[in-house]
């Protein structure tokens, strides 16, 4: 790869990024504009992230911008039905929802249909109650200037709002295709907006059908769980070698809300970059942040997680899962911040890590900032091998050293999968895990 | 079957067994008592192949192979089980998976095809009664919050499942009720056969009045040295094992 080639987008990320958003299709309305520009001044005044920048101290992503001459792709292709399909989670009963890029296929789709429900694209729903209300209103998105990005260039993306007391009876399948016939980098952006008493499943898979053309995906979902409402949200990451990606869930919960957060990430895409924040703007809620991350070879994944307990009286509970085999790279921040006003906080964390791979490795920073007098907080981290009894007794009853291991993988991430609510999304999950360790 | 020759073998520099000798044929049941330290769990150790041990000198062969020169698994296979003193306890593993996983293994190494589900509950119901081992365990983390007495069961469970040729019992008795005592002596005594051999390490002669042992043999001090029918294992009970060593010790000296 030479490096003229690689500089057009690069430089424009860096140097002239103005150039770039007369590349996206604009946005309905100009206080939508408005929006954007404001989100490009403000990336431009952050610039891409570097190893100085606090957030990106372990993750060098411009290593990989710089990997490959991308070029800003705004646009989807038509996908094979196979293609698709291969993306199936076996027995289970879902509505499907395909986006390529970003871009809705509603033929390729089952919309979730009835009374309170609104399932549609992003560019079709921006006068849309939920839309006005939630777009890019979540603050912790302004410090992070990859989401600023997103929201400055993103095409289109997945619109889902439930009105009151809206609860869908089956699982959402949202299958993010990732289709390009040249290297490019594709923005998707998602508003979820969960009102109040509604209830709904969502998981979210991605593939990338090309192997000879890398696709760099940087997408942000924005989930909002009003009152009372409870989201179960699954993402799994098991993406191609020819996959990287920065994925941005930035949630917010009101009064008595619950969410469950569960992200899986699988051998495969050489780059991963998860962030996921949640805003308690209600009191009484109950979050769960569930992930497990099983790394191979040279591959890079961070999860980044920001807790913030702004209201009293609120519950969450952290648990992150590693498995680092080869020469894997694993960071893992968990900050919680507990407001002053944030009194009667229960918060926990938890970060655990087993490291199999010789050049294996794991950055782990939890960071707490309390500032109520009256909370429950607790955090932890270990990084470990297998316990040699366990290996031995395992053994002696006849199962080979990578059965063994195997076996051991599975238990060390069943209080992940077990925490999984959909049996279909469990038993793809747990059979998953034992193939990549009998691999 | 299994024949031991002058075997040596150490931990961290600790010389622990020092020359044993011992020829089990098929279908017999030996016992080995000893007092605290005297070797017989590192015996058991060695034999299933513990990897902090050291085999400094000596020979095992079971059924013509050397025993020494295999893996853990390998010996499993091969047919050797070692029922475990302390079981480990594997949370998340479950029981039943466990087992399924272990016998396919066994089964493979044996060009056997794996065991069709069915096929394997029916052998699950089967030996669980054997040992009364519930239902409800099975589906439990293997071993995970099991009483003592369980996981003892589970150990003899196993050993059903598993159907090897040679079974070594380190101490399954130590730590057990009556109860439970008299529920594994009589699975072991329903596995006993004419191809199927046992070795019985045990402080206590309580176990041997339920499993009644073809030979006993005396370990001290990293040597068998005495041995003798299950008579001798009353005698060490009513008389302890201080008059052994004083034997011993006349014997160096002379």
């Amino acid at each position: 790869m030479t490096s003229d080639m690689i500089l057009p987008f690069y430089q424009a990320l860096t140097e002239d990024v103005n150039a770039l958003s007369a590349q996206v299709p604009s946005l309905a309305t100009d206080t939508l504009q408005d929006v954007r520009r404001k989100a490009l001044e403000r990336f431009s005044t952050i610039g891409l992230p570097t190893l100085k920048t606090e957030a990106w101290r372990y993750t060098n992503i411009q290593r990989y911008l710089k990997e490959f001459p991308y070029e800003l792709l705004s646009t989807a292709s038509c996908v094979p039905e196979d293609v698709v399909n291969s993306t199936a989670i076996p027995e289970l009963d879902c509505y499907r929802i395909v986006l390529v890029n970003g871009h809705l296929q509603a033929e390729q789709s089952t919309l979730p249909q009835g009374k309170g429900i609104t399932v549609g694209a992003m560019s079709a729903h921006t006068t849309a109650p939920g839309f006005a209300a939630y777009f890019n209103e979540q603050q912790h998105l302004a410090a992070e200037s990859m989401a600023q990005l997103n929201t400055a260039l993103f095409a289109d993306g997945l619109y889902i709002e439930l009105a009151a007391n809206t609860v869908i009876d089956k699982p959402i399948h949202v299958v993010h295709v990732y289709s390009c016939t040249a290297h490019a980098f594709i923005q998707p952006r998602h508003l979820w907006v969960l009102n109040r008493n509604a209830a709904a499943t969502i998981i979210e898979t991605s593939i990338h059908p090309e192997t000879n053309t890398i696709a760099f995906a940087n997408s942000v979902l924005e989930t909002v769980v009003m009152e009372n409402a409870e989201l179960w949200h699954y993402n799994v990451q098991q993406g191609a070698e020819s996959f990287r990606e920065v994925h941005t869930t930035a949630a917010q919960q009101h009064k008595d809300s619950r969410y469950h957060h569960f992200n899986f990430t699988l051998p495969g895409t050489p780059f991963t970059r998860n962030n996921l924040s949640v805003a308690l703007n209600g009191s009484h809620t109950e979050t769960n942040l569930n992930g497990l991350y099983i790394a191979s070879k040279h591959q890079h994944v961070d999860n980044h997680t920001f807790m913030d307990h702004i209201m009293p009286d609120c519950n969450s509970n952290e648990l992150y899962k590693g498995v680092l085999l080869d020469n894997a790279n694993g960071v893992f921040t968990g900050k919680i911040l507990v407001h002053q006003e944030a009194q009667k906080t229960n918060a926990f964390q938890q970060n655990n890590n087993l490291l199999l791979g010789t050049k294996a490795d794991i950055n782990s920073q939890p960071q707490l900032e309390i500032y109520a007098d009256d909370v429950k907080c607790s955090h932890g981290f270990t990084a470990g091998q297998f316990s040699e009894e366990s290996m031995f007794y395992l053994r002696s009853r006849g199962i080979g050293e990578d059965a063994a291991k195997a076996l051991m993988v599975n238990a060390f991430s069943h209080d992940i999968t077990d925490a999984v609510k959909v049996p279909a999304l469990q038993h793809f999950l747990q059979t998953q895990i034992a193939e990549i360790m009998n691999n | 079957m299994l024949t031991i020759k002058n075997l040596h073998a150490e931990v961290e520099g600790k010389k622990i067994l020092k020359g044993i000798n011992l020829e089990i044929n098929k279908g017999e049941m030996h016992a080995i008592m000893g007092p605290n330290g005297s070797g017989k769990s590192s015996l058991a150790s060695v034999l299933a192949g513990r990897d902090n041990y050291t085999v400094t000198e000596g020979e095992v062969w079971f059924n013509g192979k050397n025993l020494l020169d295999m893996a853990p698994e390998d010996r499993a296979r091969e047919g050797v089980f070692l029922a475990f003193q302390y079981p480990v306890e594997i949370p998340g593993v479950s029981n039943l998976n466990f087992l399924k996983t272990a016998l396919n293994e066994i089964r493979a190494y044996k060009g056997l095809p794996a065991l069709e589900a069915r096929e394997f509950l029916k052998l699950t119901k089967e030996k669980q009664q054997l040992v009364d081992f519930h239902s409800n365990l099975m589906n439990r983390s293997l071993n995970e919050g099991f009483s003592g007495g369980e996981k003892k069961r589970n150990e003899i469970f196993q050993l059903a499942m598993l159907d090897p040729q040679l079974a070594i019992l380190d101490e399954t008795d130590s730590g057990l009720d009556i109860d439970a005592l008299r529920i594994v002596s009589n699975g072991v005594n329903k596995l006993r056969d004419a191809e199927k051999s046992f070795v019985v390490i045990t402080h206590y002669q309580r176990l041997l009045e339920y499993i009644i042992p073809d030979f006993v043999h005396v370990l001290y001090n990293g040597r068998i040295i005495k041995t003798g029918t299950k008579e001798l294992a009353l005698e060490l009970e009513e008389r302890g094992y201080d008059w052994l060593k004083e034997e011993l010790h006349l014997k160096e000296s002379v």
